[in-house]
C-alpha cells in the first residue's frame, strides 16, 4: 500500500523529517507518535502534498506508483485521505455540496459514474449514521461555526463517504471530549477494513484505545526512533516521551 | 511550517493563473456604415437625420449636448485610465442593411455566425428558451423575435429607434425623466449621441409572461457604444428584463457609455439583470472597454426595482444602478457581484435615494479581486426628510485572490430623518491556500476549487439571477478567474 523510504523534509530553511522508514500493508493500522515538534504533523503534510514542505531526499510509493510525482489532487482521487488537525472553514460553501463535488471526483477517476442527487443523500445519510452527525451539519458552509468536535467529526464523516484506500488522520483525537472522541472512534473502526489501511497520528495515547493499532511507530527529531506493537503505546503513557528520546535509533 | 515560504508560493499561483485568453474575442467582417470621427452639432444632426428622428429629439440631444461641452470629466471615482479624446471616436455605425428582413432568415449570415459563437443563437432562443430577443448588433437592431406573442398583451418591446418612430409619445413622455441629461458627464454624452437601444412598456396590470432579453455587442474597431435603454412597467404591472454582454477582443480601448432608465409606477415590479462581460483588456492591461454607465429607476408607491448585476468584464467598470423611492412603501433591491482580474479596475455600487414613507432598499454587494485587479464598492443610502420609518441594510463583502489585487469601500449615509434604520455590514477575506489544499486534498482541481469558493461568496447574488442567467453568471465568473490562482 504505502512505502516510505528514508523521506527527508524540511519546511523553509528548517530540517525536519530526517529519513523515515515506513511500511503500511492492506488492513493495518499504524499510530505514529511524538512529542510536539517531532514531525508528526509534517509527515502527513508530505504524504498529502501539502505546499510548503520540500522533500528533500527519500521517497514514498503509493499503490505502485511514486507518490510524490502527484498533484494533491491526484493523491486524493488514487485514495490518499488526510483528516485535518485543523479543518479547515469555507464560508458559502455548502458542506453537502464540497462532498459531492469530492465524491464525484474519486469516483470519475475511478471510471464509475457520478452519483446524482438522489444516490448521493441516501449515501451520505447512511454515513451520518455512523457518526452521530446532526443533519444541519450537511447544509452549513464547510466547518464554519463548527464547534471543534463538530470538525473532526466532519472529517471523518467525509473519510466514511470518499471511502479511501489510505486514511491518515492528523491529531483527531484533540480538542474532542471524551463522548465525541469515542464516536469519533466508532466511525473510524466502522471503517477498518482488510483493503483499507491508516495511519494515525497522535500525541496522546488516549485515541489508541478505542483505536487499537496494529503497529506503534514513535517519532523524534525528525527519525523513528522506536517500533512496535501496540503494546508500545502503553509504555509510552507511562513513561511518557523522555526514555525514548535519549535512546538509540531503532532500524 | 514557514509562513514566507506558503505566502511566495500562493503569489507564483496567483501569476500563473492570471493568464487566460478572453475566450469571446473575435471580430465578425460586415460591412458598416460609419460616420467619421468627432463630435459637433453637425455630428449630432446626422444621427438624429440617418434615424429619421423627430425634431423634439434632435432639440433634446442638441441640449445634452451644450450641457455637455460644458461639463469635465469626472475624477472622484477609484480608477485609472488614460482620457478619452472625444474628438477620436466615431458616434454611429450601423450594419448596411439591404432590405427589411421579414425573419431571422433574412439576417446577414456573418451576424448570425457571430451570435452562433457567443450561444445565442436567435432561432435557438426563439424555440427552447421562451427568451424574446431583441438583439441589438453594434447600434441597429438586426431581429427582433416574440413581438407577436407581447403585442396580444399590450407589451411593447422593441429598438429604441423603432419605439421612437412608433410610439414617441411614450418616449417621449418618459425619457430623461430619471435620467435627466444633464446628469452627469456620461450620461449628456449618451443623451446626445446615443445610437439606439431596447424599449419596453407594460401596461397596467399585465404581467409579462418572459423573461425580456438583450444581448449588446460592440463590434467596430473605435466606435463608442451609446445604448439607450427605456423601461415602463405601468401600475400593478411585473417584468424581468435580462440584459447580457460579450465583446470582441480589441486592442484600442473602446469607450461605453450607456444610459439605463427604470419607471415602476404605483405597484408595479421591474427585476434588472445584468451579465457584464465586456472585453476587460489583455493580462497587460492593453486594450479593453471603458463602460461609464449610468442606470437608475424611480420606483413609485408600492412600486419595487430589483438590480442584480455580474461584472466580469470591461478595464474600467463605473456603475451604479439606483433607485429613487420615491413612492410611499416603495421598495430598491441591489445585487452584485464584481470581479476584477488582471488590470482591471472596477468602481461600482450603487444609491438608494428614500423619499417616500416605509420605503425599504437592499443592498448586497461581492467584490471578488485577483492579479492586479482593483475593485471598489461605493454606495450612497440617502433618507430624506419625508421618509419616515424607511430602511436600509447594506452588506458588502470582498474577496482577495492573491497579494497584488486590492478592495476599497466607500460607503456613504445621509440621513435626515430620525425614524428610520439603517444597517451597513462590511467584511473582506481572501482565499487561502489552505482552503485550496483542504479541497485539493479532497480531490478537486485547483481551479474547481477556486470556482467552487468564488460561487460561494457570490450564492446570495446568483440566487436573484434567472436560472439560465445564473449559470451563465457561473461560467463567465470561471472563465474570468481561471489562472488567477495556480
Amino acid at each position: 500500500m504505502l512505502e516510505v523510504s528514508n523521506l527527508q523534509a524540511s519546511a523553509g530553511q528548517r530540517e525536519i523529517l530526517k529519513g523515515i522508514d515506513l511500511k503500511v500493508n492492506p488492513g493495518e493500522v499504524h499510530a505514529i507518535m511524538g512529542p510536539n515538534g517531532s514531525g508528526k504533523s509534517t509527515l502527513a503534510g508530505v504524504l498529502a502534498g501539502r505546499d510548503g514542505l520540500e522533500v528533500t531526499g527519500g521517497s514514498a510509493t503509493f499503490k505502485e506508483q511514486d507518490l510524490l510525482e502527484l498533484e494533491p489532487e491526484e493523491r486524493a482521487r488514487e485514495g490518499v485521505f488526510l483528516a485535518f488537525q485543523y479543518p479547515v472553514e469555507i464560508p458559502g460553501v455548502n458542506n453537502a455540496y464540497l462532498l459531492k463535488a469530492a465524491l464525484n471526483e474519486v469516483r470519475k477517476h475511478r471510471g464509475e459514474p457520478e452519483l446524482d442527487a438522489m444516490d448521493f443523500m441516501t449515501l451520505i445519510r447512511e454515513r451520518m449514521q455512523l457518526l452521530e452527525m446532526d443533519d444541519t451539519l450537511l447544509n452549513r458552509p464547510v466547518n464554519e461555526g463548527f464547534s471543534g468536535g463538530e470538525k473532526k467529526r466532519n472529517e471523518i464523516f467525509q473519510l466514511a463517504v470518499l471511502e479511501p484506500s489510505l486514511a491518515i488522520l492528523d491529531e483527531t483525537d484533540s480538542g474532542l471530549d471524551i463522548d465525541a472522541l469515542k464516536i469519533v472512534a466508532n466511525g473510524v473502526n466502522a471503517m477498518r477494513s482488510p483493503e483499507r489501511s491508516m495511519v494515525v497520528v497522535t500525541h496522546y495515547q488516549r485515541l489508541l484505545h478505542y483505536i487499537v493499532p496494529d503497529f506503534v511507530h514513535v517519532l523524534s527529531g525528525g527519525r523513528i526512533v522506536k517500533s512496535g506493537g501496540k503494546e508500545l503505546a502503553l509504555e509510552l503513557e507511562e513513561k511518557g516521551y523522555g526514555w525514548i528520546e535519549s535512546a538509540p535509533a531503532v532500524v | 511550517m514557514a509562513a514566507g515560504n506558503v505566502m511566495s508560493t500562493a503569489t507564483q499561483t496567483v501569476e500563473e493563473l492570471a493568464k487566460q485568453e478572453y475566450k469571446y474575442g473575435f471580430v465578425t467582417d460586415v460591412e458598416q456604415e460609419t460616420i467619421p470621427k468627432g463630435l459637433s452639432e453637425d455630428v449630432i444632426r446626422r444621427i438624429s437625420a440617418i434615424k429619421q428622428e423627430p425634431e423634439w429629439l434632435l432639440e433634446w440631444r442638441l441640449n445634452a449636448f451644450r450641457v455637455w461641452s460644458k461639463m469635465s470629466e469626472p475624477e472622484w471615482h477609484n480608477v485609472h485610465y488614460n482620457k478619452v479624446d472625444y474628438q477620436d471616436i466615431s458616434y454611429y455605425s450601423a450594419p448596411k442593411q439591404k432590405k427589411q428582413l421579414e425573419s431571422l432568415d433574412d439576417v446577414d449570415p456573418e451576424i448570425r455566425a457571430t451570435f452562433d459563437k457567443l450561444g445565442i443563437s436567435l432561432d435557438e432562443q426563439k424555440r427552447l428558451s421562451g427568451v424574446a430577443v431583441d438583439a441589438v448588433f453594434d447600434s441597429v437592431s438586426v431581429a427582433t423575435t416574440f413581438k407577436g406573442t407581447l403585442a396580444n398583451l399590450g407589451i411593447i418591446f422593441c429598438s429604441f429607434s423603432e419605439a421612437v418612430r412608433d410610439h414617441p409619445e411614450l418616449v417621449r413622455k418618459y425619457l430623461g425623466t430619471v435620467v435627466p441629461h444633464s446628469d452627469n458627464f456620461f450620461a449628456a454624452l449618451n443623451s446626445a449621441v446615443f445610437s439606439d437601444g431596447s424599449f419596453a412598456y407594460i401596461p397596467k396590470g399585465v404581467k409579462c409572461p418572459m423573461e425580456l432579453s438583450t444581448y449588446f455587442r460592440i463590434n467596430a474597431a473605435n466606435t463608442g457604444q451609446f445604448e439607450r435603454t427605456l423601461l415602463v412597467a405601468d401600475e400593478g404591472a411585473e417584468v424581468s428584463y435580462l440584459e447580457g454582454c460579450t465583446a470582441p477582443q480589441r486592442d484600442e480601448n473602446q469607450l461605453h457609455a450607456a444610459v439605463v432608465e427604470l419607471v415602476a409606477l404605483e405597484g408595479a415590479t421591474i427585476k434588472y439583470s445584468t451579465v457584464q462581460n465586456w472585453y476587460p483588456g489583455d493580462a497587460e492591461g492593453k486594450g479593453g472597454i471603458y463602460n461609464f454607465v449610468t442606470k437608475r429607476g424611480t420606483a413609485f408607491d408600492n412600486a419595487k426595482i430589483t438590480w442584480t448585476q455580474v461584472e466580469t468584464g470591461s478595464a474600467i467598470t463605473w456603475k451604479y444602478p439606483s433607485c429613487i423611492l420615491q413612492g410611499d412603501n416603495s421598495v430598491g433591491e441591489f445585487y452584485s457581484v464584481a470581479v476584477t482580474n488582471n488590470r482591471q479596475q472596477a468602481d461600482t455600487g450603487t444609491k438608494m435615494v428614500h423619499l417616500g414613507k416605509n420605503t425599504r432598499s437592499t443592498i448586497i454587494s461581492k467584490g471578488i479581486s485577483a492579479g492586479l485587479g482593483q475593485n471598489t464598492y461605493r454606495g450612497l443610502v440617502r433618507i430624506g426628510k419625508g421618509a419616515t420609518s424607511a430602511r436600509n441594510f447594506s452588506q458588502c463583502d470582498s474577496l482577495l485572490i492573491g497579494d497584488r489585487c486590492g478592495a476599497h469601500t466607500f460607503p456613504y449615509l445621509e440621513v435626515k430623518n430620525t425614524s428610520s434604520q439603517v444597517e451597513h455590514e462590511a467584511s473582506t477575506s481572501k482565499i487561502g491556500e489552505d482552503q485550496i489544499f483542504y479541497c485539493r486534498q479532497r480531490g478537486l482541481s485547483t481551479e474547481d476549487a477556486v470556482n467552487l469558493i468564488v460561487n460561494g461568496f457570490c450564492k446570495e447574488v446568483f440566487r436573484e439571477l434567472p436560472m439560465e442567467f445564473a449559470v451563465e453568471a457561473q461560467k463567465l465568473l470561471s472563465i474570468s478567474l481561471e489562472g488567477s490562482v495556480g
